[in-house]
């Protein structure tokens, strides 16, 4: 710090001789001590250095090593090449398992995306009453904390005294009667992707509900007097206006489903057999239960590059939006 | 004649409307309810919609389990170490990249954006590892730590948007009046702050407060250091299959975040729509 106080004072010695600070003054061109930017960035740098980048070298070594519980207890891990992926890319359960985690995200994004925007248009339309009311109820399915929806969900889906089941059966689908969802691996997945709609609707619903308030009126109005119809409306003139922050939403959707973990593993820790799991938790599963730290991490790092392509497209979209503020 | 018209057309609206608070509040509202039923309207064939007697014995299981104060207190600590750690430091770099000039200046922000979408699932192996060599498992700073960097670029993010929008003439002029540059900033702008600190703060505290993953593979011999998350989960081994309990539970946990939303829900929908980002 020091340092940094010393530079600019001998620079400018008597150009504010009245001022104590010795810091310069502001605008001037050769502004203030060249470290102070840096200073204050050093401790985010040196933080994802340390808690960011340093983990994920950590991991990418682990995967081209032989790495079991042994090695994680004695660490002389030894170098094995490529072993890990070939081992994972010709394994048949791998590869389901990547099959199923596209599945699941492009069923979730659609879902997500299509009522997200549903919501968005009704609560635009809405009058003032409505619109807190409904915004608030989005706004507490929101704030429910991850792991308390996910319990709350195995309670509405319990086979004996969930209102799920009782609820179907009194509507006269008495095959439900005590059904066990999570005893059935596409009831068990269905659910997860019932709890993650749930879940994220509300953050998508909010954003693109504040994108459509950007839309210009006069826009909808001459739209009108050409007396184009409201699907064409929102075709030609509500969805070129919030596009961009569709495509982001859209995008952060793709991410965050592609990274669900918490809801699989405390509801059906990937089963029953494995009709739940998908990258994340195949990867946590090969490494921590099995101890396969080695295949474990490989698995994570395929993750990472198949999440990888998908950032490409974000940042194609976040550049877009931030443009010159950069 | 013509509202009655008016009305009807708009009906369906309202429908979509009433269908969409039903569905975003029934399972918190459901999971309320449960927690005040007596077991035997829990475990009846016909649930009700609200109990018949009022009870808080689940409350009282939940309160007085092993733990539950201890795992409340790690909860707290964690949580707030997080936040107030990646306030301060987001601060200093949100400040150097809004108002300061410096080489390299794109490429930090371009790390911040490529580090909000850090695949921390992915980490867990390699930082299981590093912290049992150093000595760091199954203590609460490493989930602090971790926790920290979760949501410092997003807290970068939204603080460097918010300073941005104060005109650094504000600044300038109290420097002029005497002022320190560190000086400008406390009483001029850090005030015109507040929204964004506030909508920052509550994003990283939705976010440690919610983290199980980390929380629930790091504390593995040391029992106390758990957090609320990792406790909840393990509800079934708590409580048998006591669900008036484990629904008692889950409100208690699920309180502070709803109450805090609620209370800021108009910082909450701006401040995100801003950043545009949840983790």
């Amino acid at each position: 710090m020091s340092t940094v106080r010393d530079r600019p004072a001998k620079r400018l010695p008597d150009a504010r001789p009245v001022r104590r600070s010795a810091r310069p003054a502001p605008g001037s061109p050769r502004t203030p001590g060249r470290a102070w930017p840096y200073l204050l960035v050093a401790p985010t740098v040196l933080g994802m250095l340390y808690l960011l980048v340093y983990p994920l070298a950590r991991a990418v070594l682990i995967s081209f090593q032989d790495f079991r519980l042994r090695q994680l207890i004695r660490g002389d891990a030894e170098f094995v090449g490529l072993r890990n992926y070939r081992t994972l890319l010709t394994d048949a359960r791998f590869w389901e398992v990547v099959r199923r985690t596209f599945l699941f995200m492009a069923i979730n994004v659609v879902l997500i995306m299509v009522l997200a925007t549903l919501v968005a248009l009704v609560i635009e339309r809405l009058g003032r009453v409505g619109r807190t009311a409904v915004l608030s109820a989005l706004v507490l399915a929101w704030a429910m904390p991850v792991l308390a929806a996910t319990t709350v969900f195995q309670w509405l889906f319990h086979s004996e005294f969930g209102i799920v089941n009782w609820t179907l059966t009194s509507l006269g689908f008495e095959s439900f009667d005590r059904y066990p969802w999570f005893a059935h691996g596409p009831a068990a997945f269905t659910i997860l992707v019932v709890l993650i709609v749930w879940q994220s609707v509300p953050f998508a619903a909010v954003t693109l509900y504040s994108a459509l308030t950007t839309v210009p009126t006069e826009l909808y109005e001459s739209a009108r007097l050409d007396g184009a119809s409201a699907p064409r409306i929102f075709r030609s003139v509500t969805f070129p206006t919030i596009r961009p922050i569709f495509m982001l939403v859209f995008s952060l959707e793709v991410i965050w489903t592609f990274k669900a973990f918490v809801q699989i593993w405390v509801m059906t820790n990937g089963g029953p057999g494995d009709a739940t799991t998908i990258l994340p938790v195949y990867a946590v599963q090969t490494a921590l239960s099995s101890q396969r730290y080695d295949l474990g991490s490989a698995a994570s790092m395929v993750t990472v590059a198949l999440m990888a392509a998908v950032l490409v497209l974000y940042f194609r979209q976040m550049f877009r939006q931030e443009g010159e503020a950069l | 004649m013509r509202s009655a018209r008016v009305r009807l057309r708009r009906l369906p609206l309202h429908i979509a409307a009433g269908l969409t608070i039903a569905v975003c509040l029934f399972p918190v509202y459901w999971m309320v309810t449960t927690a005040f039923k007596p077991n035997r309207d829990i475990q009846s064939d016909t649930p009700q919609l609200l109990p018949q007697t009022w009870t808080l014995d689940h409350f009282r299981t939940a309160v007085h389990a092993d733990g539950f104060g201890l795992f409340w207190r790690n909860s707290i600590l964690v949580t707030l170490g997080a936040v107030l750690l990646a306030l301060v430091v987001a601060l200093g770099a949100a400040f150097a990249v809004a108002r300061m000039r410096w080489r390299g200046r794109r490429q930090f922000v371009l790390m911040v954006f490529i580090a909000q979408m850090a695949p921390w699932e992915a980490l867990i192996i390699p930082v299981y590892i590093i912290s049992r060599d150093t000595g760091m498992l199954d203590r609460l700073p490493t989930l602090t730590l971790i926790y920290f960097m979760m949501t410092l670029p997003f807290t970068i993010v939204v603080l460097r948007g918010f300073i941005a929008a104060i005109p650094p003439e504000l600044e300038e002029a109290a420097q002029v009046d005497g002022c320190t540059r560190g000086g400008a900033f406390r009483h001029i702008a850090f005030p015109l702050l507040a929204p964004g600190l506030m909508a920052t703060s509550l994003f990283g505290y939705i976010t440690a407060w919610n983290e199980f993953t980390y929380a629930n593979f790091l504390i593995i011999k040391h029992q106390d250091s758990r957090t609320l998350p990792v406790w909840l989960s393990s509800f079934q081994n708590v409580f048998g299959t006591d669900w008036g309990a484990t629904m008692a539970a889950s409100t208690l946990f699920a309180l502070p975040a709803l109450a805090v939303f609620l209370l800021l829900q108009r910082h909450v929908t701006s401040g995100f729509a801003a950043g545009a980002v949840k983790g």
